[in-house]
This record gives C-alpha cells, sequence and structure tokens, in this order.
C-alpha cells in the first residue's frame, strides 16, 4: 500500500515562489533545489551577566549545503556538533545571524510561512500533550496544517500502520505508550502534512532494533513514492549509510566533508564510515562535541 | 476572501479543539479549580452575610443584601477576567514544558491566528466556569438581580473581555521568553491588578499611588460598571462612563499585545528560546 500523504495537494500548488531561480523560472533556468544553505552562521551567548565565564559559542560556523529535490541527505556529526541548531534555522524555529537559507527558493525569514507549508521536522524528542491519545494529537496536528479530521484520520491509520502501531492503541493517552511508539507518531506527524522537505533530527534514537528498521523502511519509501526531500540528522553511521545518498560531516559547527558514503571513504582511504569521521574529526562519533553543552 | 477567512477560522479552531480535549482529560484539575472558584466565592459571600456580626452594628437587611451583592459581582467578575489573564500565559508555559510550542510556532498558522484561536479557547473555558460559579453561589446565597440590567453587564462583560485579551497576549509573552520565572511573573503582575482594580472595595480606599494604577486596569471600569449595571439597573448610557476607558484599553492593548508577542517570537527565535524546557 502506498502512503497516502500527498493526494490533495500537488507541490505546486502549495507555493509560488518569489525566486526568480525557481520552479516559476524560465523552461531552461534549473529548478531550485530543495534547501539551499549558504555561508550560515549562529552563535550563543552561554552564562548570564552573573556568571563567572560569560562567553559565546560558535553553534554554526559558516554551513553552506545544498539538498537537491528527492534526495536523502544526512547530517552526521557528534552531540554537540550543531545538528539540531541548524535543524532549527531550517525550519524557521533559530534565526540565523548570517548568511541565507532557501527552500525551494523560499528565503526562511522573508518568506517564513510559505517556507512552513513546504515543511515538517521530527526531532529527537517526541514531544506531544502526553495526556491526549495519539488520535488526538495527531488530528490536531492535521488542523496546524489545514488538513481537516474527516481526511487526516484515515491517513493516521494507514500511516500508523505503515509503522508497525496496532491501530487499537491510537485512542491510548500518548503517555502510556513506550517511547520508541512515541517517537513513531511523531514521525506520523510529521508525514501527515505531506511535507515536501522532511527534516528528521535523530528520528530512530532510542528505538529498538525492529522499529528503527521500520522507520528507515519507511523514510525511503516516502522517498521513493512522493518524491519528498529528506535532511537526516544522526549519529547512527550505519543508519547514514543505508540511508543517505550523500552525507555531510559535522564537527565544531563546520561542515567538513560532504559526499555519497562510498565517495567519502574512498576519499579518505577509509574502510569504513567511521574510520572517515575518525580521520576528519580525531574523535569517535558516540564522543560528544566538546561544545555540547552549550548547545541549543 | 471567504474561503480564506474560513480557513483561518479553521485553523484557530485547532487551538479551541485541543483545550477542550485536554479539559477533558484533565477533568480532575477542572473540577479542582471549579470547586474552588465557588467555595471562594461563596466565602466571599458569607463575609457579606456576617457583615454586622463582624462590625458588631445592626444593619438592615436591604444593606446587607446589597453588599454580598457588591462582592459577588467583583468576585465573579475577576473571576472570569482572571481566566482570561492566566489562561494565554499557562497556555504557552504548558507548551513549553510539553515540548510541543516548537511544533505549534512551526505550523503554518499566522500569529494572529494562532492567538485569536487561543482567545476563543479561553473565553469558551472562562465563560463556563464563571456561569457554572454563579449558579452554584446562587444555591447557597439569596442573590437578589430585580434591578439588574443584563444587558448592559453583558455589553460590560464582553468589553472587559477584549481588554483582558490584550493584556493578557501581551502577559503571555513572559512565559515565551523566561521558561523558568516566566510564568511567575504573569501571575505577579495579575495579582497587582487584582489588589488596585476595585474588586472587594471601591478604589477610592486605596492610597493615592495604587488609585493611579487603577486608573490603567481595565478591571476596574468594568467591575465598577459590572455593579452599576446589576445592582443600580443602569443602562448602557448608564455605564458609559466605565464602558468608554474600558473600550479604550481594549483598543490598546489588543495591538500593544500583539506586537509585543511578535517582538517576543522574533527575539527568542533569535536567542534559541523556543527549545523545549522543563
Amino acid at each position: 500500500m502506498a502512503i497516502q500523504v500527498r493526494e490533495q495537494n500537488e507541490p505546486r500548488s502549495r507555493v509560488q515562489p518569489r525566486s526568480a531561480h525557481s520552479e516559476g523560472g524560465s523552461p531552461h533556468t534549473p529548478p531550485a533545489p530543495a534547501l539551499e544553505a549558504r555561508d550560515v552562521r549562529k552563535v550563543f551567548r552561554v552564562g548570564g551577566r552573573r556568571s563567572p565565564a560569560p562567553g559565546h559559542v560558535r553553534a554554526i560556523d559558516g554551513v553552506s549545503l545544498r539538498v537537491d529535490r528527492g534526495e536523502i541527505y544526512g547530517l552526521l556529526g557528534a552531540n554537540g556538533s550543531g545538528k539540531s541548531t541548524l535543524i532549527r534555522v531550517f525550519s524557521t524555529l533559530l534565526t540565523a545571524d548570517a548568511g541565507e537559507v532557501r527552500v525551494f527558493g523560499l528565503d526562511v525569514r522573508a518568506d517564513e510561512l510559505a517556507v512552513k507549508r513546504l515543511i515538517n521536522r521530527v526531532s529527537v524528542e517526541a514531544s506531544f500533550f502526553k495526556k491526549l491519545s495519539a488520535m488526538e494529537n495527531l488530528v490536531y496536528a492535521g488542523r496546524l496544517y489545514g488538513v481537516g479530521p474527516e481526511a487526516s484520520r484515515p491517513r493516521i491509520h494507514a500511516i500508523l500502520r505503515r509503522l508497525g502501531i496496532d491501530s487499537g492503541r491510537v485512542h491510548e493517552p500518548l503517555e502510556k505508550l513506550s517511547r520508541g511508539m512515541q517517537q513513531k507518531i511523531a514521525i506520523a506527524r510529521a508525514f501527515l502534512s505531506a511535507p515536501m522537505l522532511l527534516l528528521l533530527d535523530e528520528p530512530t534514537t532510542g528505538l529498538d532494533i525492529r522499529s528503527k528498521r521500520e522507520v528507515q523502511t519507511f523514510v525511503r519509501d516516502l522517498r521513493d513514492e512522493h518524491d519528498a526531500t529528506i535532511l537526516l540528522t544522526t549519529h547512527d553511521l550505519d543508519e547514514a549509510s543505508r540511508l543517505a545518498d550523500r552525507i555531510g560531516i559535522l564537527h565544531g559547527g563546520r561542515l567538513v566533508a560532504e559526499g555519497a558514503s562510498e565517495e567519502l571513504t574512498a576519499r579518505h582511504g577509509a574502510a569504513s564510515l567511521e574510520d572517515v569521521f575518525m580521520a576528519l574529526t580525531g574523535r569517535h562519533i558516540d564522543e560528544a562535541d566538546e561544545r555540547g553543552e552549550a548547545e541549543t | 476572501m471567504i474561503a480564506s477567512v474560513g480557513g483561518q477560522l479553521g485553523l484557530a479552531y485547532a487551538f479551541v479543539e485541543r483545550e477542550i480535549a485536554l479539559s477533558k482529560r484533565y477533568w480532575a484539575w477542572e473540577l479542582v479549580w471549579l470547586v474552588y472558584g465557588i467555595v471562594t466565592s461563596l466565602s466571599v459571600a458569607y463575609i457579606g452575610l456576617a457583615a454586622p456580626a463582624i462590625a458588631g452594628a445592626s444593619v438592615d437587611e436591604a444593606a446587607i443584601s446589597r453588599f454580598v451583592l457588591y462582592l459577588l459581582v467583583g468576585t465573579i467578575t475577576w473571576r472570569f477576567l482572571g481566566l482570561i489573564f492566566e489562561q494565554m500565559g499557562e497556555t504557552i508555559a504548558w507548551e513549553r514544558w510539553e515540548g510541543t510550542i516548537e511544533y505549534t510556532f512551526m505550523a503554518p498558522v499566522p500569529r494572529l491566528t494562532h492567538l485569536l484561536g487561543m482567545c476563543g479557547a479561553t473565553l469558551v473555558r472562562a465563560l463556563a466556569f464563571s456561569v457554572a460559579i454563579l449558579a452554584a453561589v446562587a444555591l447557597f446565597v439569596p442573590v437578589d438581580l430585580s434591578n439588574a440590567n443584563v444587558a448592559s453587564a453583558i455589553v460590560l462583560l464582553a468589553t472587559g473581555a477584549v481588554a483582558f485579551i490584550g493584556l493578557a497576549i501581551g502577559s503571555a509573552v513572559f512565559p515565551l521568553l523566561w521558561t523558568e520565572k516566566g510564568l511567575q511573573m504573569a501571575y505577579i503582575v495579575q495579582a497587582v491588578v487584582l489588589l488596585v482594580s476595585g474588586v472587594y472595595y471601591p478604589t477610592s480606599v486605596l492610597p493615592e499611588w495604587m488609585q493611579l494604577l487603577s486608573v490603567i486596569s481595565p478591571a476596574t471600569y468594568v467591575i465598577r460598571g459590572m455593579r452599576a449595571a446589576l445592582l443600580d439597573g443602569a443602562d448602557v448610557g448608564g455605564v458609559w462612563p466605565d464602558l468608554w476607558p474600558a473600550l479604550l484599553v481594549g483598543a490598546v492593548s489588543i495591538p500593544l499585545g500583539l506586537r509585543l508577542f511578535v517582538w517576543a517570537e522574533r527575539y527568542a527565535k533569535r536567542t534559541g528560546r523556543l527549545k523545549r524546557s522543563g
């Protein structure tokens, strides 16, 4: 069964990009990439005025990247490397200090509302109204994206079935579901809005092996069946190799390498992606970046 | 145009529906707040009934009845306005604790629609609570509404709601910006408004500097007007001296509150304060 997520709204009907080099451009102009970031920078102040050591942390330090339409782009990095900060900038939740971010040619600041219609995000923490059931939370989420309950309910059942969630549990308060099931509901919430660009911030962290595989298969199916573009952050090297068409390695807020998994290993004469990561960052991916404490 | 308005109303309704669903799930807490409201209002009414015993002087029955109604109008009107004021801030704080605030702010919902939806949910709850409290209190305490001008009271209450919505949106900025202490700040503002607005007494008994604060509180005018309408039967023309300042506060506080909220959202996005906390 195909994932019923985009039967109503085709991408071109949902947005009228302002950008001249986007979909509305001439036939000879290549379409705008799904996501384009140029020299994005973000600095956070750490410690209050009374802190013994107030200072600043460069969470993102001049990151430029491009994700093409229909691509799955994996962003690898240790905890504190700036992955979540970057995802927040892409999802309009955080304003960059400098640089430019465009989603399908639309500027995330100037065209914020239009960008919001095209994206959705799954964060590492499944954040819900925990007393409400999965169905109540998802119907609410659907409404926020203009999908009424009549349309959203069948979609919700279909998506949850694909994610291996028993339909009998959709009316239980979310607080009674396991961490893994909550995360799957969070993924369902993101898919429900039929995003053209899906930002997955460590979506499988905390899931058991089986759930992880179900989510990974679902992500790949979403791309294959519905031409969605996916940006996935992870510190699971295996997941990155399995899912991503291209991988970017983030370290200390900088994008230190980018390419397909095989390209990266060949370029660095490494046997595995883990070796590439070690060679580039001098640390294991499970070791937190020293700036991790300060990252928001 | 109509489709667009309908679409925005549909988006705004999402917040009303969500609050109703949450109230059902937290029904025990709703019951606690309702009982608390009834008990508080009844206690205030009994203070009125006991006035002769407390003062050690005889007071005629009509005066006692008026005194009780004076106190009840104050306490129930304040309950209604206070619920509007506190629920906006509490909703933002709650979303921070649950971690849903990022999803709400990431959704393609214009902020005006979002806040209107929250106001709608707040009004439904405040109205339901106030009516239930009034009905419950009337079972225990004789309430003489024979002189009341209900139409004037409704106009005043609606005006007060509008004025308080502006203040509530403005005060919701506190929990938006200060995760840990924001709600406490909003409660302090609410407490000060309670003190200076003449909820249980005429503002003339306040020290002069507090009377200055009472001038800028819309509750002062709404409560005074409600008393004129319900105790003395004043019509809309009669309560106009209290109606227009409340209207003025509403006309100023709503755009100001919205502007403040939008500014705070931008600031929160610049400094990373929308992140889940709690």
